[in-house]
């Protein structure tokens, strides 16, 4: 049971940490265009950690690559890899940066 | 003069460090030694830390930093007639006066929960915010920011919507739309607090941003549910809302794309009798005829469209691009419709600002933290600027401006 999470955090683990610095900006300042720069939302939700703390990590990985299609979430899926969406949707749960 | 008060708390910590130094007689500190016009000022968004900086076009320096300004993620502002004073909208439904001489917060109100942006009315004593959180737009007094009407956007379809392209008309009218709602309204303010509204549904699939002309006739709302736009005659405003340019998607094998940052759309996209406006999804640019509004052209361009905007002459248009095509910006030649000519000023291009008879260009570059000005006539870099994550650049010049 404890195996997926092992494997989860290895794989977000693995990101250099200038990556993840550039991680970091791209979910401030880009996500942020929509979700707010203090993921407080905008035209899109809030996804401050109390605002995504109901959603499980599997499914903000799952909106995060393959967005939602009906309103104005685009699909990350093309442009980062999963270990980077992992990263991101551990990011969004934990509300802080990794140290 | 200025030793004999008390520092306020808003004021820049350059100018708290030149008070400090005793350099104040020397240097012309805005609202103390000399006296100048504001006409070639121009504020630059610090969106991460929630400031903006003055700073003046004539030399093009930075006069002076203005903080506390809260969440100035998407911040935007419009300004006084007299170019003194700038309303600033910030993303935290914070709307706050600048006094642009004396780098003060005048006032400084939290509207709402979450704000968009906001437009001033045309005779200049009204400003409205347009709200996400709850949806509506909240009319206040230029004055004091005393609150003058509470405009719920209540849809036909029952629900709150979050308010977008908000736009100031002739006889002092707001035009904006409903982004849940699929609608756009018209909020007659001549009776200031009792608003008249006329509502307009189904207007196209959720209606993402809206210009209007320069000369207040046409309101247009981009259309993020559908491959169209969304266009109101304000001269007819009993012909109701008609689709232009609808399905300029689907043609040529082109899937729908998705959108990494969505379009804004204002009145700068006029040039020499057409309209250029971002395809929504497609790296185009979709050109048609003011009045006729038929589809004239595409430009393929390097990205996906964020900001279209037209030198103020009208003789080339400026693009830039959504993640991750944000590095670049592209100038398109009026007279031919194609791209004449490629600049990559380096990450994250956020706006673009033409000085007021277009003879230079600001550009933000949030990653590189910095303003860049750029000739427009030989492209070339003029002079640069240090700044926080800059995103929006206002110049006063808008002040003066239908539909800014």
């Amino acid at each position: 049971m404890v195996l997926p999470w092992l494997v989860m955090h290895a794989e977000a683990a693995d990101l250099s940490s200038s990556r993840r610095v550039d991680l970091e900006n791209l979910l401030t300042q880009d996500c942020g265009s929509c979700h707010g720069l203090t993921l407080k939302g905008g035209l899109g939700p809030p996804l401050t950690p109390e605002a995504v703390s109901d959603t499980s990590l599997d499914v903000l990985i799952e909106t995060i690559t393959h967005g939602r299609p009906l309103n104005a979430m685009p699909p990350w899926g093309p442009l980062l890899a999963p270990a980077e969406i992992r990263w991101l949707a551990e990011r969004l749960k934990r509300g802080v940066s990794a140290p | 003069m200025l030793a004999a008060r008390p520092l306020p708390a808003t004021r820049s910590l350059l100018a708290a460090g030149l008070w400090l130094l005793g350099g104040v007689t020397l240097l012309s500190l805005p609202g103390c030694v000399t006296p100048r016009g504001t006409g070639d000022l121009a504020v630059v968004v610090e969106r991460a830390v929630g400031s903006v900086q003055i700073i003046e076009t004539t030399h093009n320096t930075i006069l002076q930093r203005v903080t506390g300004l809260g969440d100035l993620s998407h911040a935007a502002m419009v300004y006084s007639r007299d170019g003194r004073y700038a309303f600033i909208f910030g993303r935290d439904g914070g709307l706050s006066k600048v006094d642009l001489l004396s780098g003060l917060i005048t006032q400084r109100v939290i509207q709402s929960g979450n704000s968009i942006g906001g437009a001033i009315s045309q005779d200049g004593r009204l400003v409205a915010v347009a709200n996400y959180e709850p949806g509506g737009i909240k009319v206040f007094s230029t004055t004091d920011l005393s609150p003058v009407a509470d405009i719920p956007a209540m849809g036909a379809n029952g629900k709150l919507s979050k308010v977008v392209g908000i736009a100031d008309a002739p006889g002092q009218k707001f035009v904006f739309s409903l982004y849940d709602a699929h609608e756009i309204w018209i909020a007659d303010l001549q009776t200031p607090d009792k608003p008249l509204l006329t509502k307009y549904t189904d207007i196209g699939r959720q209606p993402y941003d809206g210009l209007i002309t320069g000369d207040g006739r046409y309101y247009i709302a981009g259309l993020f549910g559908e491959d169209g736009l969304a266009l109101l005659d304000l001269w007819h405003p009993d012909k109701g809302v008609r689709r232009i340019m609808s399905g300029y998607g689907q043609e040529k094998d082109k899937p729908k794309q998705p959108v990494y940052k969505m379009p804004h759309l204002r009145g700068w996209a006029m040039a020499s009798g057409m309209a250029f406006l971002p395809a929504i999804g497609q790296h185009e640019v979709l050109v048609a005829d003011i009045g006729q509004w038929q589809e004239k052209a595409k430009i393929p361009v390097h990205g996906q469209p964020v900001f279209v905007m037209a030198r103020p002459d009208g003789r080339q248009v400026w693009v830039n691009f959504a993640h991750p095509h944000n590095d670049t910006v592209q100038i398109i030649d009026v007279p031919t419709l194609a791209v004449i000519h490629t600049l990559q000023p380096g990450k994250g291009v956020m706006h673009m600002e033409f000085t007021p008879r277009g003879e230079a260009v600001w550009v933000s570059i949030r990653d590189e933290n910095r303003v860049d000005l750029y000739d427009t006539a030989t492209f070339v870099r003029l002079k640069s600027l240090p700044m926080d994550k800059p995103s929006g650049i206002f110049m006063t010049a808008r002040g003066n401006r239908i539909g800014f």
